[in-house]
């Protein structure tokens, strides 16, 4: 062993395969790839066969993100330079001039500016790249505990000294150097916690586990002993994966899966030390492989700014081709004349035109290389670095409650920011605040509205100042003071022991802790304390005191009432169902170590066959006994090893064991002290944490508990929980099923202590769960009764959604043991496969979770965030079209958007829900048709014929209310939609609608939305999210913003700009957006004039230098004119021009427009620029001309005012286009002109001989003492610049634009400021997505109102029932119109139970809803009988006096909107019905079943008629009536 | 047991390498300074008709007056001109027309003119060339700086930009290059005719050039001797001159490369018309003008060929003011200038008058 391996020095051994693989991978990368990475420890004496291979093909450790070496810096970043296009051409250009037959300048001086710029470039890049090095230096000197294999122990190591099959023994707090594989834990249930705040921002502490075998292992873990084989996928970036399995020497295999896997990067907590191997290490690691730096984007400006720059490159190219062309015939005109002037070449001979012409073409490529912008590139990134910076320090991006501020994730895309047309939200966690709060909720059909939670919100809501806070937790109820303040001290030591102390913000000391409370666990006060309903209390209390007295008296527990029992199970699906883990950090850390043998979750189909056996099982020790804890932690091995010895009695023991002793399970030290403590006092609720991976689970926990059924703790195999009466009840956690999204559900499979049944507990979306309750019989009374709690809870469930909560259904199963033993086998076949495990697992999950038995329903209220509404405002006002993108459904999403004010109440809304794509067509096609009528109503004849098939509500509009159109629609609909033939008509519909709202979105339906409005619109998107289903939304987008909230990093990962909360979007946007995009769209049009101008001043000398390439301006002027003289002003009115002040910007949301239709910026601008160039030029060029013409004056002594008055042109020119004069401003300009004048004389004096050709001596000396060079240079800038001046002044008085409207807004004293966005919007009130819905519905003379609701809700087959939606605000709504009810039978002979059910009893049971709808029936009718034909007035009809399945009213709409409901086959129902109008109602009903067995075919055909169709229905309806 | 428990507190805040920025203990809320902020104090100038009026005006005021009074001195500017390229058959120096660089004898040829005003202050005498463009890059470009600046070594190789003027029966040309080759080489001698008798009048020709190119920037090649023929020992003529650099005049110290007349020509005008000094005619004393007006008549000795570029040759005799030469451009553009501007100024009063009020009263309703 000894005379082994040099510790970490050793390579690891790779299998001969392997090795085999990569050099047959070498030789044609199109063989198979090697699937998987073999590891093995590296402390294995190496056998025969495997000779250390000589280099390590594994990546060791060492971290280094650096490019270049001291060597390789010089080539390798030129190499990369010279990928970029421009720098390659000013080389050339530099390098031309070598060549003597075209050469302009002094070769040597041509390079500097090149070599400057690279310079420049060169050392910004070597500075970040020894930035870089410093950061790695620093984490490849950290050290860890690598097992030695000459030691025999864990020695320290240099993280960089790690390899791949290294031991690694890790303490607490420890982070972890490379992707490990957990042998060993110290806890004794092999788990091992860790934080993951470095890799996903997530705080909440993860389990790991040991693997399997190791775990079973009697004795401590011995590296040297290791000799399994792990095989395992090749490194990849996917953070949630992790699949490979280990083969034992006995040649058994185990799966390893993710749980057992520590990333890189990630904390130990909880766990005193955990051993592991290496897998993967270094660069490999998927924390560093997930870390792909900076992207680049390109913005719509330097896109825009690049036509430009090629634009350039042709002007240049047609000057020197009339210059070279000129200079053909100029040589040709003196043919053999040889006149004095003209030089021979070196040989003598002179050159013939066109060869003089060709090398002239060179020349002049060199001599006006200027035109090109050399500097720009670099000037727009020094500038945006600034804008950067300045985003970063604004305070006012700064949210203090998070101490985190924005992040410019993408430095070269800021002036995006202020060009955005469409801003795709998420909704969850961008609007609202993810801070879960429980509301209400209904069991067993019985509705608990928690009314004193609701105002103990209210409070909190008030409270939202910072001292009234404190107050109002004074204020509610009693129970939660001591909470309250358990919390903040056990906060402030969490931010002592954890590394949380980056979230301390500025506050006072209590104000901090109950901040961190927030940020630490998802659990403010306002989400933990939840006052309980007394009703539901009351009637759990009873539950309990039932069970106990059942329990005593060897009652079997089904004697309890269902509602009771339904209570009961309801809050024990509340507090189990989930996966939080429990944990109090302030407790010292002392590990009780109790080691149980049984392990997580059955394993094997023996082993649940041993422990359920029936006869053993009928234990009922539930009640918790703190005093027999026997097991001290001074004997935790020997237990353990004792327990693992497995014979069927000692398993037998074991379980009674665990039995006894289930309250001291724990999952760590923490809380099993703190557990004891509990046991032996009254439990204190406040000492637990709850850590969730999702914040609506800790809400129900919470919740739970507010109802005396607190979670206490929490282990791999088995929950316990606290309960009045009962005590403490462990249940023995047999699987848990987790969330997905495809499922929307999560489970649980227990045993329930008190039954031993084996229960499945199910949450999830209230769609799902309705769709999988076991089918009740309405013949037997139960089944009947279950139905109606089915539907009540139906009910319940649309009243929630209605108010904006989230709803969440809980479900139980009971399964028998044969089918939980029939369920197993296939389920663990599913764990132990490794190829596509997921998917097993799915289809494993399907099957346990049906015939569910329904418990109850929850709705959790997610708060909007600060300021969303109006910032939603604001930004519409800004003309940015604002979709939200949403998972959530449709109810709740929609009313968010009433809530965010995305929606308004008089806006007309299109809900579009489909079920094929067929349907989905032609509901598209209707939508458009009658907007397309609204539009050709308002264009042509107002009153003429109303075609559009009532969609246009019954209310009146007034005309001056503005409304417009809300598209609603949902993912199945979306889905569609996006399909190749449909998008058109979806994003033609989209568009002019004036907020579409997708609800049910996946993320991909996100991503896609996203870039089909980017592609297809051509429109600038911005996307903005939180969680990481919003991540490709935000890479598609034009600018992905992410939020940094609690939802975890991996939205800001992936995001251009983070910010704290949504309401920072507004100033985001619409001041820095605004600010960057008016720079840097000023800074570049200034430098394509800035070149141009001084361009063409050579260009005109030409003329009369016989186009030789001549330059009158000194080469050192022409070479460092841009470099020194002119770019300091330009750069600092890129950076620190204002045009318009922040409140302005904001006040006035209008003038972001500007950017959006590129005004600052747009083509033509170009060529004004130019235009303007061309002219300023001439004048600087002609009147030296004509001052000087026929004069002694030589070459360079008129070329010198020529250039200064360039000078002078281009910075008033400037001066002209600054709007904010800042000391900065000032001191550039002079500085520029002075810096001009003292190069200039300090290089005219500095050497008589040395500057050949131009040879400047003393020319600046004397022009100077000259009076004409003065006057020469006073006037020709005022006549260059006159023309400009003129403009910009008569622009400003006679046709100002929007933003110098805003910027004279800034001069007025601000009671009258606000007086003058009226005289803006006025100015320009024309959104063409807006078409007024007042005008649409012509026949309506009687509201005030205008509301205009449409919807043409298409049910779903498969669904009974639809439902509308409140979309009125409580303010302003009349009291029948709060809450409503659409009923909506299902078609003929698809009745399904809840839909029944629920249509008979609306009536029954709720009264108010029945009322609401008679009301409102009525209101219709008068409003009909005021109004002249309105073909929708048919329908009403039929819905009001039979049941005509399909179609009816929806008093929801909180005025007299309507929902026109369309199933698959009702489109041309709908059609038909128009043309036969009251054939009869029979023969309705038989064209409905007629049409339903129509093919799409059919259906399409139909479709095509429909047009003229509706013209029928328009006159026979006039008929009818 | 509760070893290590803070072992590795301090190394949370290190940077992990997977990205998360931050992590310092302090808040991270930026300052709240005026420039951070953007907030620095700033003067926000609207250009609207109202502000700018009174700059037009000003100008207006300044630029008329200064105007005029360029107008005026260059009007007081005497100045007469002769062209005596002789291009015209009626022309003296018509016979001329052909001569070639050394044509020997030299072609003469004499113009007679009158001048009708006296020129007062003294008189400078150019001689022009139109359409000679020694502004031309290739030719601007060949001469060495150093042989002029008297660089011996630059004297016996000079540089590469005087190909092919460099070298000249295998030995060095001084001076070296086009510029210098192309020297011009009439000779203008002006005589004032008073009753049939010819007086020479005195032309002065030194001080035509800068200071600082005869005294800096040309200087013979230094050596032992004053001798400049030996000094320039081992260089030739360039090919167009008739005599070494040596013996362009008498004086030592107009000889050589420091000769006023070449270092004028060696300054390269920027146009192809243009004149260069040629001689000076000083004012003897106060009570007479320098030229009386009268008949004068130009001697010229023709040899420099200008005829088959069509150029053209003058002779100018020209006072000068502060501003230098005659020219009424700077004037008449000032003037007009300061026109614009004021009838701008009153164009803008008018609409400051119209919309202004309208502004103001829409911006502030009510």
């Amino acid at each position: 062993m000894a005379q082994d391996a040099e510790g970490g020095e050793d390579a690891p051994q790779v299998l001969k395969e392997e090795e085999k693989e990569r050099k047959n991978r070498r030789r044609s990368k199109r063989k198979k790839e090697s699937k998987t990475r073999t590891v093995r420890s590296n402390l294995l004496l190496p056998g025969p066969e495997a000779e250390k291979p000589q280099r390590s093909p594994l990546a060791n450790n060492r971290l280094k993100t650096t490019k270049y070496t001291a060597l390789s810096f010089l080539p390798k970043n030129l190499f990369e330079q010279f990928h970029r296009l421009a720098n390659v051409y000013f080389v050339f250009i530099a390098l031309l001039n070598f060549v003597p037959a075209v050469n302009a300048f002094q070769p040597v001086l041509a390079l500097a500016p090149v070599l400057f710029i690279l310079a420049v470039t060169a050392i910004k890049d070597l500075w970040e790249d020894y930035s870089r090095y410093r950061s790695d230096n620093e984490i490849n000197h950290m050290e860890c505990l690598v097992y030695c294999r000459n030691e025999k122990k864990y020695m320290n190591r240099y993280w960089k000294e790690v390899e791949v099959g290294d031991f690694i023994q890790l303490r607490c707090n420890e982070i972890i150097p490379a992707d490990i594989l957990l042998l060993s834990s110290s806890d004794p249930d092999g788990l091992c916690h860790i934080e993951t705040a470095n890799l996903d921002g997530e705080t909440n502490l993860k389990q790991r586990q040991v693997v399997r075998r190791f775990l079973e292992l009697d004795s401590e873990f011995d590296p040297l002993k290791f000799t399994s084989v792990i095989e395992c996928e090749k490194p990849n970036n996917d953070l949630s994966r992790f699949r490979g399995y280990i083969v034992h020497k006995s040649g058994k295999r185990d799966g390893l899966y993710k749980e057992n896997l520590l990333l890189r990067g990630c904390t130990v907590r909880n766990t005193e030390e955990v051993t592991g191997i290496v897998i993967y290490a270094g660069h490999e690691t998927k924390a560093l492989l997930n870390n792909s730096g900076p992207r680049y984007k390109r913005s719509k400006l330097e896109r825009q700014m690049n036509i430009d720059v090629l634009w350039c490159v042709l002007i240049l190219i047609v000057m020197c081709l009339f210059s070279a062309i000129g200079h053909g015939l100029w040589v040709w005109q003196y043919g053999e004349k040889k006149p004095a002037f003209s030089v021979p070449g070196l040989d003598g001979n002179y050159l013939s035109p066109v060869l003089a012409a060709v090398y002239l073409f060179l020349t002049m490529i060199i001599v006006f290389q200027v035109l090109i912008p050399i500097s720009l590139y670099v000037s727009i990134e020094v500038v945006k670095a600034c804008q950067v910076f300045f985003i970063h320090q604004d305070k006012d991006l700064y949210d203090e409650e998070t101490d985190s501020q924005l992040q410019c994730r993408a430095l070269n895309i800021t002036e995006d920011l202020g060009q955005m047309q469409y801003i795709f939200s998420d909704k969850t966690g961008t609007l609202t605040e993810n801070k879960m709060v429980f509301r209400r909720c209904t069991v067993s059909g019985i509705e608990y509205s928690h009314d004193a939670n609701a105002r103990r919100l209210a409070m909190y809501q008030e409270a939202d100042s910072e001292e009234e806070e404190t107050a109002a937790k004074g204020g509610t109820l009693s129970q939660r003071n001591s909470v309250s303040s358990h919390q903040s001290i056990k906060v402030v030591h969490r931010s002592l022991s954890m590394k949380s102390h980056r979230r301390t913000g500025s506050r006072a000391e209590a104000k901090r802790a109950s901040i961190l409370s927030k940020h630490t666990a998802f659990s403010s006060p306002m989400e933990k304390d939840i006052t309980p309903d007394p009703n539901l209390l009351e009637k759990v209390n009873e539950c309990a005191r039932n069970l106990e007295v059942m329990r005593s008296h060897e009652q079997p527990l089904s004697q309890l009432t269902p509602e009771l029992s339904d209570i009961f199970d309801f809050f024990i699906a509340l507090t189990i169902c989930n996966t939080v883990v429990v944990t109090s950090p302030d407790q010292p850390r002392q590990k009780v170590r109790v080691r149980f043998e049984l392990k997580s979750p059955v394993k094997t189909i023996e082993d649940f066959i041993r422990r359920f056996t029936p006869s053993r099982l009928t234990s009922g020790s539930n009640s918790s006994s703190s005093s027999s804890l026997t097991t001290s932690k001074s004997m935790p091995r020997v237990g353990s090893s004792i327990l693992s010895s497995t014979s069927t009695e000692s398993t037998l023991l074991k379980l009674e064991e665990k039995l006894a002793h289930s309250p001291q399970m724990n999952n760590n030290g923490y809380s099993s002290q703190q557990d004891r403590r509990a046991i032996g006092s009254r439990p204190e609720e406040g000492e637990l944490r709850y850590e969730a991976e999702s914040p609506d689970e800790a809400a129900l926990v919470y919740a739970a508990r507010a109802y005396n059924c607190a979670l206490v703790g929490r282990l791999s195999d088995q929950v316990s929980v606290e309960l009045p009466h009962l005590g403490r009840l462990t249940f023995e956690l047999l699987h848990t099923l987790g969330f997905d999204s495809i499922r929307k559900r999560m489970s649980v499979v227990v045993r329930h202590p008190l039954t031993d049944e084996i229960n499945v507990y199910t949450k999830g979306a209230d769609s799902v769960i309705m769709d999988l309750l076991l089918p009740c019989s309405s013949d037997d009374p139960r089944g009947n009764h279950q139905k109606k709690i089915q539907s009540k809870t139906q009910n319940y469930l649309n009243l929630y959604a209605v108010d904006g909560l989230r709803t969440l259904c809980i479900a139980k199963r009971v399964l028998s043991k044969e089918e939980y033993a029939s369920w197993l086998k296939s389920h663990l076949e599913a764990e132990s496969s490794i190829e596509n495990r997921e998917e097993l697992l799915f289809q494993s999950a399907l099957r346990i979770e049906t015939n569910l038995h329904l418990l109850g329903a929850t709705g959790i209220e997610d708060r909007l965030q600060d300021g969303v509404p109006e910032t939603i405002a604001n930004l519409r006002k800004a003309g940015l079209q604002i979709w939200i993108l949403t998972g959530d459904k449709q109810e709740t999403a929609i009313n968010i958007a009433y809530a965010c004010k995305l929606l308004d109440h008089d806006e007309e809304i299109i809900t579009l829900n489909a079920e094929s794509l067929e349907t989905s067509a032609a509901l598209l096609d209707h939508c458009l048709q009658y907007i397309e009528s609204k539009f050709s109503n308002n264009t042509i004849d107002k009153t003429a014929g109303n075609t559009t098939v009532g969609f246009c509500p019954l209310s009146p509009p007034s005309s001056s209310v503005h409304s417009s159109l809300g598209l609603v629609i949902d993912g199945k609909t979306l889905a569609y939609a996006l399909d190749k033939t449909l998008e058109d008509k979806f994003l033609s519909l989209a568009r002019r609608c004036r907020s579409v709202l997708c609800c049910r979105s996946t993320p991909l339906q996100k991503s896609m939305v996203v870039k089909l409005v980017r592609d297809k619109l051509k429109a600038m998107t911005l996307a903005i999210g939180d969680g990481a289903n919003d991540v490709s939304m935000i890479q598609v987008a034009d600018v992905g913003v992410g939020i940094s909230g609690p939802e975890g990093m991996q939205a800001v990962m992936a995001s251009d700009f983070a910010v704290p909360r949504f309401r920072h979007l507004e100033k985001l946007l619409l001041v820095h957006g605004h600010w960057c995009y008016s720079r840097l769209a000023n800074m570049v049009l200034y430098f394509f004039y800035k070149n141009a101008m001084f361009v063409a001043l050579l260009f005109w000398y030409q003329f009369y230098c016989g186009f030789s390439g001549s330059s009158m301006i000194d080469q050192w002027y022409l070479i460092f004119f841009n470099v020194l003289f002119s770019s300091l002003p330009q750069l600092v009115t890129g950076v620190l021009d204002k045009d318009i002040p922040a409140e302005v910007l904001i006040g006035v949301p209008h003038l972001y427009k500007s950017g959006q239709k590129m005004e600052e910026y747009q083509p033509h601008m170009f060529w004004m620029n130019m235009i303007d160039a061309l002219y300023q030029s001439l004048v600087c060029f002609y009147i030296p001309f004509f001052t000087y013409y026929d004069s002694e004056v030589d070459l360079f002594s008129w070329g010198t005012p020529i250039t200064t008055i360039a000078l002078f042109t281009i910075i008033l020119h400037l001066a002209i286009e600054t709007k904010t004069w800042t000391l900065f401003h000032w001191s550039s300009c002079i500085f520029s002109i002075l810096l001009f004048f003292i190069v200039a004389l300090v290089y005219n004096a500095s050497c008589p001989i040395c500057y050949p050709p131009s040879n400047p001596y003393w020319t600046m000396e004397k022009l100077m003492g000259e009076p004409v060079f003065y006057l020469i240079c006073i006037i020709s800038p005022v006549v260059a610049l006159l023309p400009r001046f003129l403009y910009r002044t008569l622009q400003g008085t006679v046709f100002p634009t929007q933003l110098q409207l805003g910027r004279q807004l800034n001069r007025l004293p601000p009671e009258t400021r606000n007086q003058i966005p009226n005289r803006l919007n006025i100015k320009k009130e024309t959104i063409p997505q807006k078409p007024p819905c007042a005008e649409h519905c012509p026949q309506n003379p009687k509201s005030n109102d205008s509301d205009c609701f449409k919807a043409c809700n298409q049910t779903p087959s498969s669904q009974s029932s639809q439902y509308g939606n409140d979309p009125a605000f409580p303010s302003n709504t009349k009291a029948e119109h709060t809450t409503g009810l659409s009923v909506t039978a299902s078609p003929p002979g698809s009745l399904l139970c809840g839909g029944e059910k629920h249509s008979s009893e609306a009536n029954s049971q709720e009264r108010s809803l029945g009322f609401h709808e008679i009301t409102h029936n009525t209101s219709e009718m008068e409003s009909m009988s005021v109004e002249e034909t309105f073909p929708w007035n048919t329908t009403v009809d039929q819905s009001s006096f039979s049941l005509l399945n399909w179609i009816t009213s929806t008093p929801l709409f909180s005025r007299f909107g309507r929902v026109l409901q369309l199933s698959p086959h009702r489109l041309q129902n709908e059609v038909q019905d128009n043309m036969c109008v009251l054939g009869s109602i029979s023969s309705l009903h038989q064209d409905f079943k007629g049409l339903t067995g129509k093919n799409s075919n059919d259906f399409q055909e139909q479709l095509k008629g429909t047009p003229t169709n509706f013209c029928k229905s328009e006159t026979l309806e006039t008929t009818f009536l | 047991m509760a070893v290590n428990y803070n072992a590795k507190e301090e190394a949370d805040g290190h940077p992990s390498g997977v990205g998360v920025p931050g992590g310092a203990g302090k808040s991270r809320k930026p300052d709240n300074t005026a420039f951070k902020q953007q907030r620095l104090p700033a003067w926000q100038p609207i250009l609207t008709a109202g502000t700018v009026l009174p700059a037009f005006f000003i100008i207006g005021l300044i630029f008329i007056p200064i105007g005029i009074g360029i107008f005026v001195t260059s009007n007081n500017i005497r100045e007469y001109e002769i062209d005596y390229t002789g291009t015209d058959s009626s022309s003296p120096c018509n016979k001329c027309l052909n001569v070639s660089w050394n044509s020997t004898p030299p072609c003469t040829c004499t113009i007679n003119f009158t001048l009708d005003q006296p020129f007062e202050t003294n008189v400078f005498m150019y001689y022009g060339l139109s359409n000679f463009y020694q502004n031309h890059r290739r030719y601007v470009k060949s001469r060495d700086d150093s042989q002029l600046n008297g660089d011996n070594n630059s004297l016996l190789h000079p540089s590469k930009e005087c190909e092919p003027y460099s070298m000249s029966e295998n030995k060095p040309i001084a001076p070296c290059g086009a510029i210098a080759n192309s020297m011009f080489n009439d000779t203008l001698e002006l005589f004032r005719i008073d009753n049939e008798t010819r007086t020479p009048i005195t032309l002065n020709k030194k001080g035509i050039a800068w200071w600082t190119d005869k005294n800096v920037k040309f200087r013979n090649p230094s050596g032992n001797t004053n001798n400049l023929t030996a000094l320039f020992q081992g260089t030739t003529k360039p090919v167009n001159w008739p005599k070494p650099v040596y013996m362009l005049d008498s004086e030592t110290d107009n000889n050589g490369f420091i000769n006023e007349d070449f270092i004028v020509w060696m300054r390269t005008a920027a146009l192809p018309t243009f004149r260069k000094l040629y001689r000076l005619i000083e004012r003897k004393n106060n009570l007479q003008p320098t030229l009386q007006a009268g008949k004068y008549s130009l001697d010229i000795t023709y040899n420099y060929p200008v005829h088959s570029f069509d150029g053209r040759k003058r002779m100018i005799l020209s006072t000068i003011s502060w501003m230098g030469g005659k020219n009424p451009f700077l004037g008449i553009a000032y003037i007009t200038v300061g026109s614009i501007c004021f009838f701008l100024g009153v164009v803008l009063l008018v609409i400051h008058h119209k919309y202004g009020n309208r502004n103001t009263s829409a911006d502030i309703p009510n």
